[in-house]
């Protein structure tokens, strides 16, 4: 029904095994030394295991039962988990180990979005939506408004829970400008499948223009529609749960709208922004997300409802 | 290689050996027998208890399985809507709950009461009572779980149960009351029938088989058992916890007001980590048996494979946080966990590779049961492949909570219990209906399982990788998971129908089986002795055993067990009777008088169904009156339990008297009160590691605003119970002596003591000056005040029992048994406060 037009043909947007960050890759390099490994005790084992079984018994090649033992069930796992946990130790400290310069971004994770801060610089609040520079270290600081939550962008890094009364840190780093999607690893109650992100990686200078952008308080209506939405919007009580800066609008339940235009989707994945879309999600989003904490407006009418959504797309 | 001539012989006994074999039969079957009709609830003899426990296990399988069959339903497609978000959460939860605690561990419980007192050579469990207790308690918790169904408030929480989405706040019906409670009055049921258990296989093993002849499922069964009672208190803590919490508004997992939620997370895998080994276990136990027997060798490596098994035992303990390796815990500690994840490879391999050479070095016929082996060697050993993937830190950082770990999980949890278990449920089929299998008929539900499965589950290794995650009801197209949901839920209809074929083809097998006479693959082990169908009292006489497997190197042992020429074959007492054993060498020691069938053990479980029922409704009167009706239950099951009229010396046959239970130092009351404390102990020690947890995470521990106030109460309640522990010592040295006047008179003193201790402890908390409500330090106060309390209160509760044991003189200076037990409690208990007074009062102070 509502599914995003913008994934067809995006199969990799959320992948492991489709590394394009520093992490990703490492431990897709991991996967691949133990699945091939694996493949070989495998099928070592089945082979044995089918000779055992089938060849005629007076025609077997002769082997102890405690050579078998010793060889195959002490030996052969000592040697291969004794390699592989050097490897996977070091692997690990150097996964978690942040360079000095690296970008600090907060993210929270509310049932069911995430909101992300970047703290460095004033007041840019966004919602579902990350952007990074490429080729630059991003420091996620974890934590969480309501329950456990687990951050994971498969393409860039493995994932990390957000707990109450905690701060996790994630490391993330893009090789190349492009787009990730991410979703809630851990079972958060109802909407948890429907608790998706994007991890946007630009080039440093756009990343800089949109940060700029992003300081701004939000855009004036520049037409009478775009100003009966604000009003709308207003006298809907639509800010006692969200924030448009530059409007009387301060709620902190919700996203933060400031900017709602500029990003690609709303709802935390769940539709691609558009001013139909979001008159949808205004109605109906009970329907497309059910038990999510923004009540459904059936009342309003088809009109306002339009206005509402021309002038929050009109937010770039 | 030995002989295997003594099923011939058998066959060939000379008549008047027959005559009198039958005579015997009658006699015992009436002493042994359960009544007919309404009254066979009343049975409590193990094989009827086994058999219950097996057959709702499989319904439980069946409903769990049916469940998890709409959940493929509704994943084959993206953004699918047969079930909704709620309805879906629902079913995966009540999909791993009853997989984890309906099915696995109670069927293999079930199988473990049905095999272990046929295969160690006695005629019953020590506890019969225990164990129709134990039967109803799980299907109790099983009926309590799935009645949330119809009230639409099944459990939604994730069989894990992760607060804080669990707590009140977020779940505010009575979903998650349903599984704590459901779940936790199932697990009294574990707990019980692993204490019996262990008593059973170390006191009541046939004369002659010293540990190390025992066979090796009941190796496993006792570690297994050992296991049980180490890791469960952990999850029944935890459970009881979250219950005040919901309930009452205690504090220890809210991060607010100092408590954490990790706490949760850390009890739930010191169960839960071990219970995937407590499930894996008997079943590789099933296939140390099942092997040897189709391999027509013993099985290689004996001496490997227990040590290997009790060091699983011991890792599996310390692997409980590769659960946790996303929440954000320190690398030093993830790699510890690592290594120990990655360790308990070496145990497996080694079973594995006995297994291999086993079979290597032997002749194996491959049968159906076989043909499940097989199948077991492909999937378990790819599950612990993709296992030792996982303890990768790195590796489980981007696979963890994704469908590559649910494709880990039922790797390793299918080819590791499902396929031994079916191996075993054809293997053992002949003992439970007489009649044998058909071999052409069972290999196409063997393949069809195979298939499916695999076709099922591989795919979601890759499900996983391309990013989808557990727990979705659903998911957007165009991700890359579309063509491989689809795939995985065509594969789980062949596996379903593999499985419904199996299913029907046991119950087929009980109407057209071709019969099937004693022992017949010609294994080694004493189960196979016995006549099959079985009869209620297994052994006629109890036969010594020579070696690992006497059927294969005894000739005689079935006609002279038959005739009744060994231990215990003179029904003459028309009492149930046990041979006890030593626990290393298997000497006679003792004779066992069990319990009949009685109702006692459904009038103690309704009642504490009532006790449960109360606190899910919150209508704690009903508690009240449950709780007091159990404990007026087990008072009567106590006083009437075994035969009380036994006199001191019985003649166990073969020229030998022995004493009876109640005159032994070994009695099997003895030890089961002295494992049953150590279940406690593991409890207690849980609430203990929340109040040091919670301490190393807080701030400030007891919280700032907190004064300790007036030490007055405790230190004279200290003063009190040591008195009371002097006075039980005194007591049961006069009774030692033949004082029985004054032992009763210690009692009554002890009684007094205990009841000043409970006013003093009162007062104590009436001085605190934290209500529970307001911080996680006060609650655990509070909690181990009360739980310590719970605990005098069931001593007082026996002293007054021996107290009037003593009075109708069934407590002399040659019977000691019961003062034993009640002493060993109350200093038990006494004990118990001292080190919660430490923690609470001197702790603290000290740093």
């Amino acid at each position: 029904m509502c599914t995003l037009p913008l994934l067809g043909g995006c199969s990799g947007i959320q992948s492991a095994l489709d590394p394009k960050g520093v992490a990703a890759r490492a431990i897709y390099e991991a996967w691949w030394v133990m699945f091939l490994g694996s493949l070989v005790i495998l099928s070592l084992v089945m082979a044995m295991a089918l000779y055992a079984l089938l060849k005629n018994p007076d025609h077997r090649w002769r082997i102890g039962s405690s050579t078998l033992i010793i060889g195959g069930g002490v030996a052969l796992p000592v040697i291969t988990i004794t390699a592989l946990l050097t490897y996977g130790v070091q692997l690990g400290d150097r996964l978690t180990s942040p360079p000095g310069d690296a970008l600090k971004i907060e993210v929270t994770g509310k049932q069911w979005w995430w909101e992300v801060r970047y703290p460095d610089k004033e007041s840019v609040v966004t919602a579902n939506e990350i952007l990074i520079p490429a080729g630059r270290a991003v420091q996620v600081e974890l934590t969480t408004e309501d329950v456990i939550h687990s951050f994971w962008v498969p393409n860039l890094a493995g994932k990390k829970d957000l707990i109450p009364g905690k701060v996790n840190k994630l490391l993330l780093q893009a090789d190349e400008p492009g787009v990730f999607r991410g979703q809630c690893a851990e079972f958060c109650g109802s909407q948890h499948a429907r608790m998706a992100f994007f991890v946007i990686a630009k080039t440093p200078e756009e990343f800089e223009r949109w940060q700029m952008l992003q300081r701004q308080v939000s855009r004036l209506p520049v037409n009478p529609v775009l100003a009966r939405g604000r009003d709308a919007f207003l006298s809907a009580s639509c800010g006692e749960c969200h924030t448009i800066r530059g409007t009387s609008a301060r709620g902190t339940r919700g996203p933060d709208l400031t900017h709602v235009g500029s990003r690609r989707t709303i709802g935390a994945g769940m539709l691609e922004t558009s001013a139909d879309n979001i008159g949808i999600w205004i109605v109906d989003n009970q329907r497309i997300k059910f038990n999510d904490r923004i009540p459904a407006y059936p009342k309003l009418d088809r009109d306002t409802v339009r206005e509402i959504a021309t002038y929050l797309e009109s937010l770039q | 290689m030995t002989t295997r001539d003594d099923t011939a012989a058998a066959t060939v006994a000379d008549t008047g050996g027959a005559d009198r074999s039958s005579r015997l039969h009658h006699r015992f079957e009436a002493i042994w027998g359960t009544p007919p009709g309404i009254a066979r609830l009343s049975a409590v003899n193990h094989t009827s208890i086994g058999i219950r426990f097996i057959v709702t296990g499989f319904v439980f399988f069946v409903l769990g399985g049916l469940l998890s069959m709409l959940m493929r339903v509704q994943l084959a497609l993206p953004e699918n809507d047969v079930l909704d978000e709620g309805i879906y959460r629902q079913f995966f939860t009540m999909h791993g709950t009853t997989m984890m605690f309906l099915f696995a561990v109670p069927i293999l419980e079930g199988f473990a009461v049905y095999l272990i007192p046929k295969m160690i050579g006695t005629r019953d469990l020590v506890f019969p009572r225990l164990s129709a207790f134990g039967y109803w308690c799980y299907l109790f918790g099983g009926i309590f779980l799935y009645s949330s169904f119809f009230f639409g408030s099944a459990p939604d929480g994730g069989w894990f149960m992760y607060v804080p989405l669990t707590d009140a706040q977020f779940s505010p019906g009575p979903n998650t009351d349903f599984w704590l409670i459901g779940v936790t009055f199932a697990e009294v049921s574990a707990v019980a029938a692993a204490i019996e258990l262990i008593v059973a296989i170390l006191k009541t093993r046939a004369p002659g088989m010293s540990l190390d002849r025992m066979p090796l499922f009941a190796w496993y069964i006792l570690i297994t058992s050992f296991m049980i009672i180490f890791a469960f208190p952990a999850l029944i803590l935890g459970s009881i916890l979250l219950e005040i919490e919901r309930a009452f508004g205690f504090v220890f997992f809210d991060a607010g007001r100092g408590g954490h939620p990790l706490l949760w997370q850390h009890l739930f895998w010191i169960f839960g980590h071990p219970e995937v080994y407590i499930i894996f276990l008997p079943a590789a136990g099933m296939l140390s048996m099942i092997i040897p027997t189709f391999a027509r060798r013993p099985i290689a490596g004996y001496t490997w494979i227990v040590l290997s098994v009790i060091a699983i035992g011991f890792l599996s303990f310390g692997l409980w946080v590769h659960h946790m390796f996303t929440v954000g815990i320190p690398q030093l500690a993830l790699s510890f966990f690592a290594a120990a994840s990655m360790a308990i490879a070496i145990p497996t391999g080694i079973q594995i590779f006995a297994w291999i050479a086993t079979l290597w070095n032997g002749r194996p016929v491959v049968t159906i049961p076989l043909l499940f082996v097989l199948g077991v060697f492909f999937i378990f050993v790819l599950g612990g492949l993709t296992g030792v993937m996982l303890a990768l830190v790195p590796f489980n950082w981007q696979v963890h909570d994704t469908h590559f770990v649910v494709a880990h999980l039922h790797y390793v949890l299918i080819g590791g219990m499902v396929f031994p278990l079916f191996a075993g449920l054809y293997y053992w089929l002949p003992l439970f209906s007489g009649r044998r299998y058909s071999e052409s008929l069972g290999r196409a539900p063997f393949w069809l399982m195979f298939i499916g499965f695999n076709v099922t589950f591989l795919p979601m290794h890759l499900t996983g990788l391309l990013g989808m995650p557990r727990r979705v009801h659903t998911y957007a197209e165009g991700l890359g998971w579309d063509w491989l949901n689809l795939v995985s839920t065509i594969g789980s209809f062949l596996l379903a129908a593999g499985i419904a074929l199996v299913l029907l083809d046991v119950i087929l097998h009980f109407l057209f089986g071709k019969r099937a006479h004693r022992n017949p693959w010609n294994a080694g082990t004493l189960e196979w002795a016995i006549e099959a169908p079985v009869p209620t009292y297994n052994f006629i006489s109890i036969p010594r055993v020579q070696g690992r497997d006497p059927l294969w190197s005894q000739a005689e042992l079935v006609n002279k067990m038959n005739r009744g020429e060994l231990f215990l074959g003179n029904p003459d007492s028309d009492q149930r009777e046990l041979l006890g054993t030593n626990t290393v060498t298997g000497e006679p020691e003792s004779v066992i008088r069990i319990s009949k069938s009685t109702w006692i053990p459904l009038l103690t479980a309704l009642p504490l169904a009532l006790f449960f029922f109360g606190l899910l409704a919150r209508v704690y009167v009903l508690t009240a009156i449950g709780g007091a009706l159990v404990v007026v239950a087990a008072l009567v099951w106590l006083w009437t339990t075994g035969h009380r009229q036994a006199p001191d010396i019985v003649d166990a046959g073969c020229g030998v008297s022995l004493p009876i239970q109640y005159a032994s130092p070994q009695a099997p009351g003895w030890w089961a009160v002295c494992f049953t404390i150590m279940a406690d102990a593991v409890l207690y020690s849980s609430l203990l590691f929340a109040y040091f947890f919670l301490w190393t995470v807080s701030d400030a521990w007891p919280p700032a605003d907190h004064s300790p106030g007036s030490l007055a109460f405790p230190l004279i309640g200290i003063v009190v119970l040591l008195a009371s522990s002097a006075v039980v010592v005194w007591a049961a040295r006069c009774g030692r002596e033949g004082a029985s006047v004054r032992f009763r008179y210690g009692q009554l003193v002890a009684l007094v003591l205990g009841f000043a201790f409970l006013v003093l402890q009162t007062l104590m908390l009436l001085d605190f000056d934290m209500r529970p409500q307001q911080h996680a330090y006060a609650s655990l106060v509070y909690t181990i005040v009360g739980f310590h309390l719970v605990h005098i209160v069931i001593a007082m509760l026996m002293a007054g029992f021996v107290f009037f044991r003593s009075w109708f003189g069934y407590i002399t200076v040659s019977r000691q048994l019961e003062t034993r037990v009640s002493s060993i409690f109350w200093h038990y208990s006494v004990f118990q406060w001292l080190l919660g007074f430490g923690v609470i009062y001197l702790f603290p102070a000290m740093l």
